[in-house]
């Protein structure tokens, strides 16, 4: 059938190998502008929050990186079950390479939100339901990275961790419910708004900057470990050692 | 090999890696009803290998596994039902004696019928243990009773995984008379041992793997 | 291909009665949980203080992080004992459907571990002291919340079958999902405790158990047939 060419030829591990190759620069150099671009929109020309100040700058790089960890995940569990239900390996390659970039964003989403605490509540950690909720997808994460490497076997790692990432992803929003609705409970700590009503152009364009950005960031940082896990897992392979000669 | 119709299992070209190990490498034989098999080789050859992906427990990369025509991953549970597998550890709980450690292990797949475990384990020749805990039984006495696991499961295929470990002579003797048997009644019996036996009663065809 | 004699009811009975038998020769099994669970309630007033009124407002929390930490436990005799032995492998092949013979496996482990800590917790609350009139619905939250724990556990403890350093690594893939499960409890205990209705809580405790019980089973299958691989 030609519309699953595609689908074939990407798992084809060295055809996969130099597409995410050819893709890595149309990503990365629009990820480095439009990061940079949103961060100097954002820290410079944006104005004072009339009830933060300058503090509310953060939300520059928190917004976009909270809202990474959960694409990150999506992406994770969504790979993940497609190298389980078609057996695909390099699709499980992909979410290998995806779980470290999303545990780096979450813990950025968690400092970020530390160090915005400080002066806004007086203190580095409030249990907040955003920040604890980030704090136990971090949790997910570190339990996929875990079991991926206590498996030796690189096809039973990809297949068991897979598999928790996709039951993790069905108790994403469970684990979200539940712990917005413990923190209304016990009438926590005002909320980190990252969509404030009435958000002036000159705040907003910048954020948005940001989080295209950041994607962007992502998708580049998720091709160069993709490569990465290829060559890994392709390492006896002849295309590479031709690759090597030639 | 020429094709015989009458071929109930068939595998074709399968392709199975350990790791980076590549253990089968493009595997093709035919199994006709009433036939069975001795799979030979060295340590480390895929002996195991082959019986556990037969046994559906490791998917081939590449190749196909027919039973009866149809490719049994279409149907594993099905197949499964077909098929009796004795593999390295007895599956034998040390708590429970061999009767009732037969009764829940066939009970699964049929309701059991007065008598025939302890025939079957007279057969084998441990008929004066069947009240005893599994706990406290030889290796080879604990042996037999997963072959009349086997023999209890009222499968056609069996896929026995070193059968004969720990058997002694007449214990050697009583499992090829019951395998002769099966065989004898149409059904398949697919063994792995390093070393050659002479089997009374039987002939099994050579499968050498390297 | 052939059908089997046995019935999906029968073969669920089977594996359900096997595994409580085995228990009852294997006591132990049963009993270090519960004990355990007691152990880890009394740690509290030792570290803290023995003041009733502190005592109280601990309690649900105490009660609740007890019975998460000691089902964790437990889950390490699921099917580990069967994997070593060869069970498991005869279970995959038994011709049924192997989501449903780890199910009934799964609810005998449950009657085995959890309903003990369910009749247990009278005590603990009342040495935390408890009010005795929130003891029904701390036992009623319990009984669903162990639930929960035992199938989505089974998950965990089906994933780090084969690897082997199993038992930590399990807590760190089951707590995280075992979260919901400690808020939702501890909060319905506590609003027992405080005189008002915990419906709520314990409706959205029975929800997350008809959720687990449905999907879990087959993601556990799943995680079964990766181990034996």
């Amino acid at each position: 059938m030609a519309t699953w060419t595609w689908f074939h030829k990407l798992a084809s591990p060295p055809y996969l190998y130099r597409t995410a190759g050819r893709l890595l620069p149309w990503l990365a150099i629009p990820a480095i502008v439009l990061t940079l671009a949103g961060a100097y929109g954002g820290l410079v020309r944006a104005p004072a929050d009339y009830q933060q100040g300058e503090a509310f700058r953060i939300i520059y790089v928190h917004a976009p990186s909270a809202w990474l960890s959960l694409m990150a995940y999506t992406v994770m569990a969504a790979a993940a079950a497609v190298g389980l239900i078609w057996r695909m390996k390099l699709a499980h390659a992909l979410a290998a390479a995806t779980a470290p970039i999303g545990a780096s964003f979450t813990l950025l989403c968690l400092a970020t939100g530390s160090l915005w605490g400080r002066p806004m509540w007086g203190t580095w950690w409030v249990w907040d339901a955003r920040l604890t909720s980030q704090l136990i997808l971090f949790f997910l994460y570190l339990g996929y990275m875990a079991l991926h490497s206590a498996y030796d076997d690189t096809q039973r790692a990809d297949r068991a961790a897979g598999l928790l990432a996709v039951v993790g992803i069905v108790n994403v929003p469970i684990i979200h419910f539940s712990v917005y609705w413990w923190n209304t409970l016990h009438q926590g700590s005002t909320v980190l708004r990252a969509d404030g009503p009435a958000m002036p152009p000159s705040m907003l364009v910048p954020l948005l900057v940001s989080f295209a950005g950041y994607t962007l960031g992502y998708a580049a940082l998720a091709c160069v470990r993709l490569r990465a896990e290829v060559l890994g897992r392709e390492r006896n392979a002849s295309w590479l050692q031709e690759l090597g000669r030639g | 090999m020429p094709e015989t119709p009458a071929a109930l299992l068939e595998a074709e070209n399968l392709q199975l890696w350990r790791g980076t190990r590549h253990v089968l490498r493009g595997l093709s034989f035919h199994v006709a009803a009433g036939e069975s098999i001795h799979v030979r080789g060295p340590n480390g050859a895929g002996k195991t290998s082959l019986l556990r992906t037969l046994a559906g427990f490791l998917w081939p990369e590449e190749g196909r596994l027919l039973w009866n025509g149809a490719d049994v991953s279409q149907d594993r549970d099905g197949f499964a039902a077909d098929l009796a597998y004795l593999g390295h550890e007895n599956a034998l709980k040390a708590d429970f004696t061999p009767l009732e450690n037969l009764r829940y292990a066939t009970g699964l797949r049929h309701p059991p019928t007065a008598g025939t475990f302890e025939s079957v384990l007279a057969r084998l020749g441990i008929g004066a243990q069947q009240d005893l805990p599994a706990r406290v039984l030889s290796a080879g006495q604990r042996r037999r009773v997963a072959l009349a696991r086997v023999v209890l499961a009222r499968a056609r295929l069996w896929l026995l995984d070193e059968p004969f470990t720990n058997l002694d002579v007449l214990g050697v003797e009583a499992l090829s008379g019951v395998i002769a048997q099966h065989v004898a009644a149409g059904g398949i019996a697919i063994l792995t041992a390093h070393a050659d036996l002479e089997l009374p009663g039987i002939s099994p065809r050579r499968l050498e793997l390297t | 291909m052939s059908t089997l004699g046995t019935g999906l009811g029968r073969a669920a009975w089977l594996v359900f009665e096997r595994d409580v038998r085995l228990a009852f020769r294997r006591w132990e099994q049963v009993t270090h949980p519960v004990v355990f669970f007691v152990m880890i309630a009394t740690l509290f007033p030792l570290a803290l203080s023995p003041e009733t009124s502190l005592l109280r407002d601990i309690a649900p929390g105490v009660v609740w992080v007890a019975a998460l930490l000691s089902s964790l436990l437990a889950l390490e005799t699921l099917l580990r004992a069967d994997l070593e032995d060869g069970t498991l492998e005869q279970l995959t092949l038994s011709g049924q459907p192997l989501g449903w013979l780890l199910f009934a496996k799964t609810l005998a482990h449950w009657v085995l571990s959890g309903l003990p800590l369910v009749l247990a917790a009278p005590l603990v609350a009342t040495a935390l002291a408890a009010p005795g009139d929130a003891v029904g619905v701390l036992m009623l939250a319990l009984f669903l919340g162990t639930g929960v724990l035992s199938f989505i556990g089974a998950v965990g403890a089906a994933l780090t079958l084969g690897t082997r350093r199993g038992s930590v690594l399990l807590s760190l893939l089951v707590l995280p999902l075992a979260m919901p499960v400690l808020i939702f409890g501890a909060r319905a205990t506590d609003l027992a405790m405080r005189g008002e209705p915990a419906g709520g809580a314990l409706m959205l405790l029975g929800a997350m158990l008809a959720l687990s019980v449905t999907l879990a089973p087959i993601a556990a299958s799943t995680a079964v047939r990766i181990s034996l691989e």
